[in-house]
Parts: structure tokens; sequence; C-alpha cells
């Protein structure tokens, strides 16, 4: 389609950003969103573009599509796609480049597709516009790549609307639309996010095989430094709209030459990282908002080894690092700084004693009545097994996770703890009381506020028309906590010095407050009461890493402190390896696997956890890690498979004599030191399973 | 399906029995009676003679009685006169006292005798429902394209220039009543002395003395452009700026979402995206309000049919509502409430039908 371009080779960039500047345009003021933006991406490579969220990386995908937006411009510099300048283009020339030769993938897969058209339909215009393909040919085009992308039953699919599909499916259609018309760019913007670590695992397995089938070139979005690793061969990182450092993965991973590049590494749990002897270090401070950037180096007020009156004395211009191919650094100091030594010795601590039996729970079963309804049908019900017979106990000053994917059972679960839902069957023991079927309402203040919650989501769970003094008052008085109001008042300061938050900040709304604040708010909240088993339902997963980092270690801080018992849930394994002392590991509600953190992180695995293990990116270069890519979705938990819930995923079920997996529910049995595996595979072959990860020799 | 089909009959029939109930009581309130007889009968009668009337004409028993005899589930009123001829409801409808039966109500398919028009109430409303029903339909016809169109230019580039036009136009249209409209267009077109007429007359371009003419009473045999633009105008403009202003809301809305955006990164051209991909989902919500618009028009249907003198169902209602003409009434609310809820079902089966997302499987 493109002719009358000129010739370009191709040992040139394909896609070639030069001082690209952004800005949004708003009634109050210009705000720049991206400045000075440069970067390079040769014929057949994957460039990673890394940062926190709000830096820019999705306004520079966007320029490059040119589609900003009303209020957005390109200010300054150059996109050139092919040698040939994107922000000179017309509407025309821009319309037969987009879909044919640069194509774009976002987030949400369920809103990129047209609802109200079939599958196939929107599959196979791309080539009808760009190539006047006619429409069997295209169609059949589409039959192919719906196949490429490893769905089943094609034609099913391109008949189907996109509601019909599950997320990973879906996501898996705009893939294919994408690459209908072969592009030579292609652009992901945090393509997996909304979905689950096996089914993210598949997607970039796909990804990545279809980029080498069709020698695409990548640039790919991403928070996570894992995944980016696992796709890309180069990265940039961006912070506050500027790119401060790129380089080759392996570079930029091992040798990083930027304070914040350092600072972001040092703030994921890596598998080295301990909660005892090497905790993780969070970035000190916040993240400038476009308008409010300082002078000089945009990292200057949170770096470690800033020096007034350099740092913030000019503009930081881009530098080679010298010895390293196309590796460079927006720091001046970088050749200063010494890069090996050790991480400062943080404040280390003794690991905790582990204490009484404080909860248990045994047998517990939750059931869901729901009605099939539909606009023209009647009311029969149908079972949602949501819990299936949990049993475990948990103890003083534990941290006990339960790890699974969506739709698993882990909040279902946290509810019946709660008493927002009563369990249908078991028994609950808070302390030596019963509370199975004891509705919040008609629980005592007492076991109220010994049994709180922190929740997923930091922006829906305050009251936003109260300030933050306040709500922790309240929650204070609910508890009956302190005997005057004067007292209360007290408590409720020393609980933000307990999170960590400024005093000032009891005046303050909560649309003032930063995500990661917010979530330290709902943190004091759930300890006003001095509560001694709290349940954290995914607490840091919609925060950024630096800010991730921070909440992780308050709630450490102060479960060391008040001896608390902490229920982590989670579906971030890493996260999960790095604090917890005992793992539960949910399918399809059931318990598959429980035990210590390194029972459940070594061999003998359960073979979803195996699976679960192995979808985990993790970002370290020296991890070797194996391959298993789970085929299919998840099943309903409407209509689960009979047997073995996770038998129809499971690549170990053929060890299994006499097809049992198919018929008969295996038995959670102890496979020694208390670690108990839900699953029919003998002792021999469970032993002989290979540990998923190696680190290899350096 | 079906049962969702029996549940809205269902309430199909309790509305239409409620509605009647009242009806029947607000039109045989004695001073109406009165009133009645005296259009009936002359205006020159005692009250004395009107009672007489009353009684000779079955209308003296009491009201759930007679609302009975309506509805064919009670005998209807038999009455021999002193001559010795026999007289009741059921004569009355059947012709003869031998073709009479016991019951004549609607359940039996007897919807009475308009004592406006003189003739089976049943006949009356065929007639001038299809002549209403001719009349809708041309309204429809200008009005659903017309407010498509206006509201899908204005909603796929919001802000924009035609977009603000458009809107202004729209809210006008449905901010300016049918009586005033109607009264508006009379005035600037179909006056010999006033308006743009004239102007075309003293310019030659047009023969007649009007561009278009104030009655449409022609129309019933013959539709002319002449005749029937003016009523059909008057009802559609009010309707449509309603509706094009719902299709405009609709149409932004669809068109900032992402696969929108999809489409457009994929290289389809802004006419393409307007017409595959945005306009079956912007005109779910447009279908329905324009079904439920239907029961309104017929407001504006009384009112253009009277200030156009078109005998259509309408001016019918109209009639009979100022001569308290009590079978017509009763019927024409029976017909009202099948309007209603027939348009109802359609709009909710179109919106299945639209939405795959909530298509039965
Ligand atoms: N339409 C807009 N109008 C005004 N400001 C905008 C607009 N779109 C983005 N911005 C601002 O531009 C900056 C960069 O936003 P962008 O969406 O590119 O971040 P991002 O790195 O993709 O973040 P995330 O990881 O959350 O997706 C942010 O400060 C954002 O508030
Ligand atoms: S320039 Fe200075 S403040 Fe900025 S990253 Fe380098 S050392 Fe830190
Ligand atoms: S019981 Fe069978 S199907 Fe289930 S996990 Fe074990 S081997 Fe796999
Ligand atoms: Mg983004």
């Amino acid at each position: 389609m493109t002719e009358n371009a000129p010739a370009w080779d191709e040992t040139q960039p394909i896609l070639e950003i030069e001082n690209l500047s952004i800005s949004f345009f708003t009634r109050l003021r210009e705000i720049p969103a991206v400045m000075d933006f440069s970067c390079r991406v040769m014929k057949g490579e994957a460039m990673g573009l890394v940062g926190e969220s709000g830096c820019g990386k999705s306004t520079v995908a966007l320029a490059v599509m040119r589609d900003l937006g009303v209020n957005g411009r390109i200010v300054g510099g150059k996109i050139r796609f092919k040698g040939r300048d994107l922000t000179a283009m017309s509407q025309e020339e821009l319309r037969q480049i987009r879909g044919s030769e640069i194509a774009m993938i976002y987030q949400e897969p369920m809103a990129s597709l047209n609802p109200a058209m079939k599958i196939g339909d929107q599959l196979a215009e791309v080539p009808m516009i760009h190539q006047k393909m006619p429409k069997s040919q295209a169609r059949a085009l589409a039959r192919q790549l719906v196949a490429d992308v490893r769905l089943p039953d094609p034609d099913r699919i391109l008949d189907a609307y996109p509601h019909q599909l599950s997320g990973g499916q879906q996501q898996r259609i705009v893939i294919a639309m994408a690459l209908m018309s072969k592009p030579a760019l292609l652009i992901l913007d945090e393509p997996t996010t909304a979905l689950d670590v096996t089914v993210e695992a598949g997607i970039v397995d796909l990804v990545n095989d279809l980029a080498a089938k069709y020698g695409t070139s990548m640039l790919f979005i991403s928070h996570n430094l894992g995944l980016v690793m696992e796709v890309c061969d180069r990265i940039t990182v961006m912070y506050s709209g500027e790119a401060v450092e790129t380089g080759n993965i392996t570079d930029v991973f091992d040798k990083m030459r930027h304070p914040y590049t350092q600072a972001l590494f040092r703030s994921i749990p890596l598998p080295g990282a301990d909660k005892t002897s090497r905790p993780l270090k969070a970035i000190p401070g916040n993240f400038p908002l476009p308008h409010e950037r300082p002078r000089g180096c945009n990292f200057g007020p949170r770096c470690d080894y800033f020096v007034k009156g350099r740092c913030d004395a000019q503009e930081i211009p881009m530098l080679p690092v010298a010895g390293d191919t196309r590796h460079d650094s927006r720091c001046i100091r970088f050749d200063e700084i010494d890069w090996n030594a050790p991480i400062a010795a943080g404040v280390q601590h003794d690991s905790s004693h582990i204490g009484e039996v404080v909860l248990s729970m045994e047998n517990v079963r939750k059931y869901y009545e729901v009605a099939a309804s539909s606009l023209f049908k009647g009311g029969d019900t149908k079972v949602v097994k949501a819990n299936e017979t949990l049993s475990f106990d948990a103890r003083e000053g534990e941290t006990l996770a339960i790890v699974g994917e969506s739709g698993c059972g882990k909040s279902t679960f946290a509810k019946v703890l709660m008493g927002l839902e009563t369990a249908t069957d078991g028994q609950i023991m808070l302390f030596d009381e019963n509370v199975q079927s004891t509705p919040i309402q008609h629980r005592n203040t007492d076991t109220v506020s010994s049994l709180q919650m922190v929740f997923q989501n930091p922006f829906d769970t305050l009251n936003p028309s109260m300030t933050v003094g306040r709500q922790i008052v309240r929650a204070l008085e609910i508890f009956g906590v302190g005997a005057s109001d004067a007292e209360r008042q007290q408590r409720m300061l020393e609980l933000l010095d307990l999170v960590k938050l400024p005093r000032e900040f009891a005046n303050r709304m909560p649309r003032q407050l930063s995500g990661g604040q917010k979530q330290r708010v709902g943190i004091a909240r759930a300890f006003a009461g001095n509560a001694k088993v709290v349940i954290a339902d995914e607490p840091v997963s919609a925060l950024d890493v630096s800010v991730q980092a921070a909440v992780t270690e308050l709630l450490m801080d102060i479960q060391r402190k008040n001896r608390t018992t902490l229920l982590f849930i989670s579906h971030d394994l890493s996260i999960v390896r790095y604090l917890s002392d005992r793992v539960l590991v949910m399918y399809l509600g059931h318990v598959v696997e429980l035990g210590t953190t390194d029972q459940v992180f070594a061999p003998p695995y359960h073979p979803y956890t195996e699976a679960l293990l192995s979808a985990v990116p993790i970002a370290d270069t020296r991890i070797e890690k194996k391959r298993i890519v789970l085929e299919g979705d998840i099943p309903s938990a409407v209509n689960p498979p009979p047997g073995c819930p996770f038998q129809t995923r499971c690549r170990w079920k053929s060890q299994v004599p006499g097809g049992i997996c198919e018929t008969e529910m295996p038995p959670l049995r102890d496979v020694g030191g208390g670690h108990q595996v839900k699953c029919h595979l003998s002792a021999e072959i469970l032993a002989g399973m290979e540990p998923v990860f190696t680190v290899a020799a350096e | 399906m079906l049962l969702f089909l029996f549940r809205r009959i269902g309430l199909m029939l309790v509305t239409a029995l409620c509605l009647t109930i009242i009806v029947f009581a607000l039109t045989n309130m004695p001073a109406k009676l009165e009133t009645l007889a005296k259009t009936q009968a002359g205006s020159r009668m005692t009250d004395a003679e009107v009672d007489r009337w009353l009684e000779r004409n079955g209308y003296a028993s009491p009201m759930l009685v007679r609302y009975g005899e309506w509805l064919g589930v009670l005998p209807g009123w038999v009455r021999t006169e002193d001559n010795g001829t026999v007289t009741g409801r059921c004569v009355a409808l059947r012709g003869t006292a031998e073709a009479a039966g016991e019951r004549c109500g609607i359940l039996q398919g007897d919807w009475g005798f308009s004592t406006r028009f003189r003739a089976g109430v049943a006949e009356v409303l065929t007639a001038r429902l299809g002549a209403t029903g001719l009349l809708m339909l041309w309204v429809l016809a200008v009005m659903v394209p017309m407010a498509l169109i206006v509201g899908i230019l204005a909603g796929m580039r919001e802000g924009s220039r035609t977009d603000r036009a458009l809107s202004t136009f729209a809210i006008a249209s449905t901010a300016t009543p049918e009586y005033v409209s109607g009264v508006l267009l009379i005035a600037l077109l179909a006056s010999s002395t006033v308006g743009l007429s004239p102007l075309l007359v003293s310019w030659g371009w047009i023969d007649g003395p009007v561009l278009f003419q104030g009655n449409a009473r022609s129309a019933l045999d013959d539709i002319t452009f002449s005749n029937f633009t003016l009523p059909v105008l008057t009802i559609a403009l009010y309707g449509m700026g309603y509706v094009a202003r719902i299709t405009r809301a609709s149409m932004t809305e669809v068109m900032t979402q992402q696969y929108i955006r999809t489409a457009r990164l994929k290289g389809v051209s802004f006419g393409k995206i307007v017409v595959r991909h945005a306009l079956r989902n912007a005109l779910i919500a447009p279908f329905t309000v324009i079904m439920l618009q239907i029961p309104w028009l017929l407001n504006g249907v009384v009112i253009s049919e009277v200030l156009f003198s078109y005998p259509g169902f309408g001016w019918t209602l109209y009639e009979a509502a100022i001569n308290n003409d009590i079978e017509l009434l009763l019927a024409s609310s029976v017909v009202a409430v099948v309007v209603v809820l027939v348009t109802q079902l359609i709009s909710d089966v179109g919106y299945v039908y639209l939405n795959p997302r909530i298509r039965i499987s």
C-alpha cells in the first residue's frame, strides 16, 4: 500500500521518534505530557516502554498512531515511520498506514471490539479496506488468523459476537485483528493487564511467536518489568514524560545506569528479596504532576544521588553509556555512581515468631444460588460453588497468602470470614468463638474490630465527602475505642503515624490523596480497633510498583509491631513469596495446595501451582524458567468439570492410571511436613518434579 | 418468549379495563347524560323529558350494570313500548328483535353505537383509524429518517458547527407544540393573503391561490402533496426534535467508545466508521424512543386533525368528547391502550434484536 512511499531500506529504523514533545491543552493550562522523548525501533525488534502510571507511555503510543484526541497536540519533534514523517501526514495518508502498516492493541479487549458486529466481519474488514480483498478471501484469511492465535473452532468464533467470548479469547481476537494485514509495527499498550497470569502467559507466548513468524517490530508498553523482559529485546524507561534510560534488555537489567531504574528494580520483589533480611525499598516521595516538575532533573527530589547545584542547575540531556551499544541514560552523574555498591543495609528484622492459632476454618463451604435469568426466561436457579470444603488455620503473627486466579473464590472466602456473607456449611472459629453463621450485624464489636479488611481498590472504599481524620475517628467510635473525643483524636493521629502519613492529612479530603495514600488510610482504618486478624484483598494490585513496595512494607511493619495475623489475598506470586509464611493455592473454589512458602515454591508442586509459577514473569535475567502454558480457559464455577477441578487443563493427567482424574475428586493429602496437595499423582511422580525456576550460573 | 407475550397481553387487558371504567364513570355523570339527551333529542327539552329520554334509551339503570352490559357480561336492556314494539340495546345493534341475543357487549364483538355519527362504533372507528393510520405512516416516513439523519449528523462530531446548528434546530422543533407550529405553518404557507403563497402567486410560480392547503378533508379521497404536507409536517416536526436529540446523545456516546477508536486505527474511513461501526450501536436507544413516541404522537394527531379538519381517529375522538358519545369514547380508549402496549412490545423485541448481548440463545 505504500507504492508511492520513498524507498526505505531495512537497515534504517522502522520507527524513529526524535525529541518528541506532546501537550494536552485544557481550559486551565497546557499539560506537557511528554517531553523530548526519543527512541528507535529496528526491523524485527521489540522495544519495551516501562514506567509508572501517568508517565506518558500511552501518550507516546497514541502519538505514533496520530490519535491524540481533540485536546492533545504534538508540540515538537518528529516521528518517522520507515523514513516518512508521520507528524506531517494528511488524514488520508494516515488512514492508509493505520491498520495496514502500524496496528495497535490496547488494554481492554472487551471495549475494543464492536459489540454489535460479528468477529468475522470485524476481522475481514481490515484486508477489505487495505488490500481491497474480496470478502470471501478476507474471511478465509480471518479464519486462518483465528487459528493462528490458537483459538479452538475458528468457524464458530468467526460467527460469534464479542460478548460470547471470554476475556482471554477476546484479547486473542484483538491480536488477530492487528495482524490481519501483517503490519510492520505493532503497538501493544498493556495488552495483558486485565487478564489472569496463566492467560497472560499464553498471550505473551503467542505474541512472541507471531512476531517472529511475521517479522513484526513491536512497541510493547507495560508497567511490568518481568513481562517486558520476556517479550522485548530493548527497553526504554520513562519517568514523568521523559525517557530516562534506554538500552538492550540485558544492559539495562544488569548494568542499569540511571538511579530511577535502579530504584524501580529495588522496589519489586525479585526472588532474592526477603522480608526479614532484604526488605523492599520503596522510592521515597511522589511522582511529580506534569505541571509541577522540578527544575533540572525530574527525578531529583526522589533521587538518592542528588547533588544540589548540579542536578537542578540545567536540563539533563540523554547521554550515551560508554562501552555499551545504544545504551543511554538521562543522568549527569551516572559515571560517578558506584553501581555495584550493595544496597544500603536497610532495617533488618528478626523473623517474628509465630504464635497460637487464632483463626481456624473447618470444611467451610459457600454456595450461591443464582437465577439463570434473562429477559425472556423463567426462574430456574443454578448453584455456583464458590468455595468447596475449605479447611486451614492461621496463627498469631503469621502471614497466610491465598493465591489463585480471578473467579477461584478468593474474595468469597474473604466475605464469608468477614461475615458479609454466611457460610453454607462448616465451622469458622475466631479465637474460641464460632462465628460461622453470624452475619456481621450480629457479631459483637470485639469480634468485628478484631477482624478487619483492607480492600483492593483504595479509590472507592473511602467516603469522598468526609475528611480522612473524620473517617478514622468514625471507625474508632464504631469499635468503641477511646473514652472521649479528645482521646480518639489523639489515637487517630497515632494511627496516621503508624501508616506513615503526615498528621496534616487528617484534614484532607480523599480526592486530595494519591492511590497509595488512600490505601494507607484504608489500612489505618482497618487497624483502628487493634485488629488481630486482617484480611488484605489484593491490597496493592491497583497501585504502582514503587507505591506497592511502600504499602507492602507498611503492612509488614504493622504486623511485626502488633503481631497481627495477616491473610493476604493475591494473584501476584512474587509478592506472595516475598511476604508470606504459608501459602494456600485455590482453584475453582478448592484448596489445591497448602504449605509453607518454601514448600509451595519448590517441587513437588500441585500441577496447577506449577503452571501458575511458570506463568509469573520475573524481571531477573539470571533466572531460567520452564514454560508451561495452560490450554483453554478456567471452567465456570456454575458448571465445574467432574472429578478433579483442574483436569481440563492439567498436563500431568496422563500420568495418573485409570483416568480417575476425570471421575474422582482427589483427596487433600499430606506429602510431608504438613505440605498438602489435592492431586491423584503418585508420590514418586510428585517427587520427580523439576523446579520451575533455576538460577543460571554466572 | 411466550410467557413474556402472555404477560404483556394480560397487562394490556387490565389497563384497558381500568381505563374504560374511568371513562365510563366520567361520561355517565348526570350532567353529561343530560347534554347527551339534549344533543340527541333537541336542546329545548325539560328536565322531565330528559329523564324520560334517558329511561327510554336504557340510560336509567345503575352505572355498573350498564358497564356490564357494555362489556357483555350482563344481558342488555330490553323494553317493550306501550305500542308493543320491543327496543333494547341488542335490538338496536342487531337490527331486529329476533336477531338480538341476550348479551351484546364487546365480549360478543359488539362495540356499540355512536350517538354522534349515528352508526356502529366499529364501522366508524375502522374507517377513521384507517385514515389516521395513513397519516401516521406519512408522519413516521418523514419524521424517522429526518430525526435519525439530524441526530447522527449532529452526534458524529460532537461540538462541531454542524452539531450546534442541528441541535438548536432539534430543540426548537420539540419546544414548539403542534397547535403553535400548525397555526404558523398555515399562516406561512396556506394563506392566500399572508405568508409565502401570495408572494409565489405574484411571481407566477404556483397556479392555485395557496402553496399548501390548510384543509385536509380532501385527502380522504385523494392524498396530494398539497393537501397532506401541512398536517404531516406539523406532527412530524414535534416528534422529530425529541428523537433527534436522543439519537444525537446516543451517537456522541458511541463515538467515544474504544471500539470506534479501534476502527479508526484499523484505517476505516470516517464515513464507514459512522455507517458500519457506530450506527447500529447508536440506534438502540432511538429505536426504543421512536416506538414509545408513537402514543405521544397521537396527541399531535388530535390537534393536527382538528386543525386541518382531517376526519381521522383524533378528529373523531374530539367530536366524541364534545358530544359525550359514550360508546365511541370507550372504544377509543381501548384502541389507545392497545396502541401503547403494542408499540412497547415492538420496542422491546426490537431492542433485543438490535442488541446481540441480550439476544436469547
Ligand atoms: N486527554 C488528556 N487531557 C489532559 N491530560 C491528559 C490527557 N491524556 C493524558 N493526559 C495526561 O498526560 C500524562 C500521561 O498520560 P498517559 O496516559 O500517557 O500515561 P501512561 O504512562 O500511559 O499511564 P498508565 O500506566 O496509567 O496507562 C498524565 O499526566 C495524564 O494525566
Ligand atoms: S541527574 Fe542527579 S538527580 Fe537526576 S538521576 Fe542523576 S544523580 Fe539523580
Ligand atoms: S488429580 Fe489429575 S487432573 Fe487433577 S491435578 Fe492431579 S494429575 Fe492433574
Ligand atoms: Mg496507559
